[in-house]
């Protein structure tokens, strides 16, 4: 029997290759579990998790709280909108005195990179980080990769390119430290003005030519154009976006072969990929939906397994 | 068969053999064409016994169909965050409903009864079935920490808490056989 090297996930960086492996084995398990007809487990009945999000977030707080559910455990959701902190608490404070309720684990998305690891220092909760500005969004990669597995049997050795927005994505960060612990090839492609200078120090190719980068890989992640993070123009318009990096089903069918397509939502449908390919057999955004719940449930089962 | 210290032959390839034999029988007597039935093999080792008695029932007393599945009751265990170890999963596999079924839960060993009430719990998430049976190879005697007996049962033992009764099966392990080692 084995168990997590980390007490909290933080982001993929603190993870070995056993650790998203036994993730992975787990999340099988609860696959199972949510497709019964009865879709619930009692294992964590007397945890209590908090949900602190400090950013908007429909699809992983959901599946989050959903997972929580799926589990027994107890759930106590807060939103920084309707909160203390607009009256000036700090971070510490704010999850301090949540935690003074019996909280046991902490799931927090938070805009400022870091906040996940800063709060794991100094209050006693197992915490999970849920997207932290542009840093990491640890759950999001795993669940991104159980795809991949799903779907083509095997992470190691497979060709992911990540397409868009590089430069603010925490999806792109997280996926890149989870696709190469796991023995995969990855390359980014996007504008160079959304491509972060030294990415290559991450050991990932870059190309600028989408239909190339199509043709080399065998599964394509499209990320959304984040505009609520655009402070400057990173290109001239999102038209001009789409004609270059955007994917529609005459580029898709023009490929050498089948490539598997991935979003991790919200799609903007017509900017990133068009709503044919989106709806398409080779899109398995919906199957990455479905595991991000497994995903969570063994994430918060292995490390609820920690706290004594 | 050489027996290291602190190992002791319980139970023989054939001894084993014969019982199971006995308790296919016995399921037979009550269950007669399994039409309404089925076999729930506990994981990780109930699931051995449970193919065993499917192919008896099959081969040797003409049973046309059995409907069996493996449950694993990791999730519904009382001992989670109480030991020092992460209880890992394995696979369940339940490809049909129990309503209104005769379930017939199967381990190898019953001990303190503990695994047993996880699965109670665990088989309702497939249905209300209209009643569920025990079956266990051994059953350990005096050792229970809750009020659960076996329907059917191979062979009782008296072991004291520091033994273990270990049961090997030849798909697994290389050969039938049941030992109580001395831990």
């Amino acid at each position: 029997m084995s168990e997590l090297s980390v007490k909290h996930l933080l982001g993929i960086k603190y993870l070995n290759e056993k650790d998203i492996q036994l993730i992975f084995e787990t999340a099988d398990n609860f696959k199972e579990v949510i497709n019964r007809s009865i879709k619930k487990v009692p294992s964590l009945r007397d945890i209590t998790i908090a949900n602190i999000f400090f950013e908007n977030s429909t699809r992983t707080k959901l599946s989050f709280e959903l997972a929580e559910k799926r589990l027994s455990a107890d759930v106590i959701n807060f939103s920084a909108s309707q909160s203390s902190v607009k009256k000036g608490e700090t971070l510490i404070d704010t999850v301090n005195n949540i935690l003074s309720m019996k909280v046991d684990m902490v799931v927090m998305r938070h805009p400022n990179p870091g906040a996940g690891i800063f709060l794991s220092k100094h209050v006693d909760a197992a915490i999970i980080n849920a997207g932290d500005g542009a840093h990491e969004h640890p759950t999001q990669a795993l669940l991104d990769s159980y795809s991949i597995r799903e779907r083509l049997g095997d992470v190691s050795g497979k060709k992911v390119v990540i397409v868009g927005d590089i430069l603010h994505s925490r999806v792109a960060l997280s996926n890149i430290f989870a696709l190469k612990l796991q023995g995969a090839e990855v390359k980014v492609c996007g504008p160079r003005t959304l491509l972060p200078r030294y990415i290559e120090s991450l050991g990932v190719g870059i190309e600028t030519d989408l239909r190339k980068a199509l043709n080399w890989c065998d599964v394509a992640n499209m990320l959304r154009i984040q505009n609520e993070r655009l402070d400057i123009s990173y290109f001239p318009t999102t038209r001009e976006y789409t004609q270059q990096f955007g994917v529609n089903k005459t580029l898709l069918n023009s490929l050498e072969k089948d490539i598997v397509i991935m979003h991790p939502g919200p799609i903007n449908r017509g900017v990133e990929i068009t709503s044919d390919v989106a709806d398409s057999k080779q899109s398995i955004i919906l199957d990455q939906v479905e595991n991000g719940v497994a995903i969570r449930m063994a994430v918060m089962y292995l490390l609820a397994s920690k706290i004594k | 068969m050489s027996e290291p210290m602190g190992q002791k032959v319980l139970l023989s390839s054939k001894e084993i053999n014969i019982i199971l034999h006995r308790l296919a029988c016995q399921l037979l007597e009550n269950h007669l064409d399994f039409k309404n039935t089925v076999l729930i093999g506990m994981q990780p080792r109930g699931t051995y016994v449970a193919q065993r008695l499917d192919k008896i029932l099959r081969s040797a007393y003409g049973v046309k169909h059995i409907d069996i599945g493996f449950l694993d009751i990791t999730f519904y265990r009382d001992d989670f965050r109480r030991g020092d170890k992460t209880l890992s999963a394995t696979q369940t596999k339940i490809d049909f409903l129990v309503e209104d079924k005769k379930v017939v839960l199967i381990d190898d060993v019953l001990y303190t009864g503990r695994s047993i009430r996880a699965a109670l719990t665990a088989i309702q998430s497939f249905g209300r079935p209209s009643e569920i049976e025990l079956l266990t190879l051994i059953d350990r005697r005096f050792s229970r920490h809750l009020p659960i007996q076996p329907n059917y049962r191979g062979r009782q033992v008296d072991a004291i808490n520091q033994e273990k009764v270990k049961v090997m099966w030849e798909e697994n392990d290389g050969e039938d056989a049941i030992y109580l080692i001395d831990r």
